[in-house]
């Protein structure tokens, strides 16, 4: 069993306005050294190894998934747990 | 000319699309389910606006797994006319039959207005019927139409006349004042705006009916271009 976490988040070329909203809000609590905000996505995946290699099966389910590559960019840490 | 609807958990205009082709231009239109497999019996496809599998993880991109669209993705490879509107827009554009992406309004906003467009291709199956550059009105209505793609994919748009309708006065931030485009082939249309909710003087505007006289004009052929 592996639990994989994985980070999507906007190319830098990509407007961010959600993150913009949640910097101004921030400012507005007196927060004003925050330089900026990126709001981006986070997943949990609990899953069991298969015949292939997990990174090229998480590779490919952030590809067609989990991630929209025209926009986005996706990293992911992968800890295999212990059986129960 | 025989329409089908997609209709994906929260699609919400699949009836609109409906009652404009039934209702108002008398063309025969049905509502298919998403699990449908099979299009084998209809003439065009067009895949109505909405909030498609409450659009979590990112607009349409759950919806492009959906059953009836693998059969969307032979249908558009058949040659067959395919058009998306909004949510159907973003849907084509995550299933690769469109290129880019629609990302959040750059106002964070949610935008819900008439909107001025301008048609720059008339030789497309689609818009036969406007004249080029005409100026028309139609409703939009998203929070995320902000369409975005590459220089190299813009560069490839503008060199085969892919850029269909552009926005007047760019509300969303789309790149190159985008509102909807086309595939190389001709036959996949993917538009923020609604022609579905402009096609009857009491809705404050008839300029949508060009898109469906258009296509029940060229009954699914071609257009050649001059």
């Amino acid at each position: 069993m592996y639990l994989v976490k994985v980070y999507v988040t906007y190319k830098e070329s990509i407007l961010d306005p959600k993150g913009e909203a949640v910097n101004d809000a921030l400012h507005r609590l007196g927060y004003t050294n925050v330089q900026s905000v990126e709001l981006g996505k986070y997943f949990e995946l609990r899953l069991t190894a298969s015949s292939r290699p997990i990174e090229a099966e998480v590779d490919e389910m952030c590809d067609r998934l989990l991630a929209n590559v025209n926009m986005e960019t996706y990293r992911y840490d992968i800890t295999e747990l212990e059986a129960l | 000319m025989i329409f089908a609807v997609p209709v994906f958990p929260g699609s919400n205009c699949d009836h609109d699309m409906v009652n404009a082709l039934r209702d108002v231009l008398h063309a025969q239109a049905e509502l298919v389910p998403a699990t449908t497999s099979d299009l084998s019996t209809y003439d065009a496809v067009i895949l109505p606006g909405g909030f498609s599998y409450g659009d979590y993880l990112r607009s349409g991109a759950i919806a492009r797994f959906a059953p009836v669209m693998t059969a969307v993705q032979a249908f558009a490879a058949a040659g067959k006319p395919v058009m998306g509107i909004c949510n159907g827009f973003q849907i084509l554009t995550e299933a690769g039959l469109l290129p880019g992406a629609l990302q959040a309004n750059r106002s964070a906003k949610f935008i819900c207005q008439t909107s001025e467009l301008i048609v720059r291709n008339t030789q497309t199956q689609f818009t036969t019927t406007y004249t080029e550059n005409q100026h028309i009105q139609l409703p939009i209505a998203h929070g995320e139409g902000n369409y975005y793609c590459d220089a190299a994919t813009l560069a490839e748009l503008q060199a085969h006349h892919q850029i269909v309708f552009e926005y007047a006065d760019n509300p969303n931030g789309s790149v190159a004042n985008i509102a909807g485009i086309i595939n190389r082939a001709g036959n996949v249309l993917g538009m923020m705006p609604h022609p579905e909710r402009a096609v009857e003087a009491i809705l404050g505007s008839i300029d949508g009916l060009g898109l469906f006289n258009s296509l029940l004009t060229n009954q699914g052929q071609e257009v050649t271009h001059a």
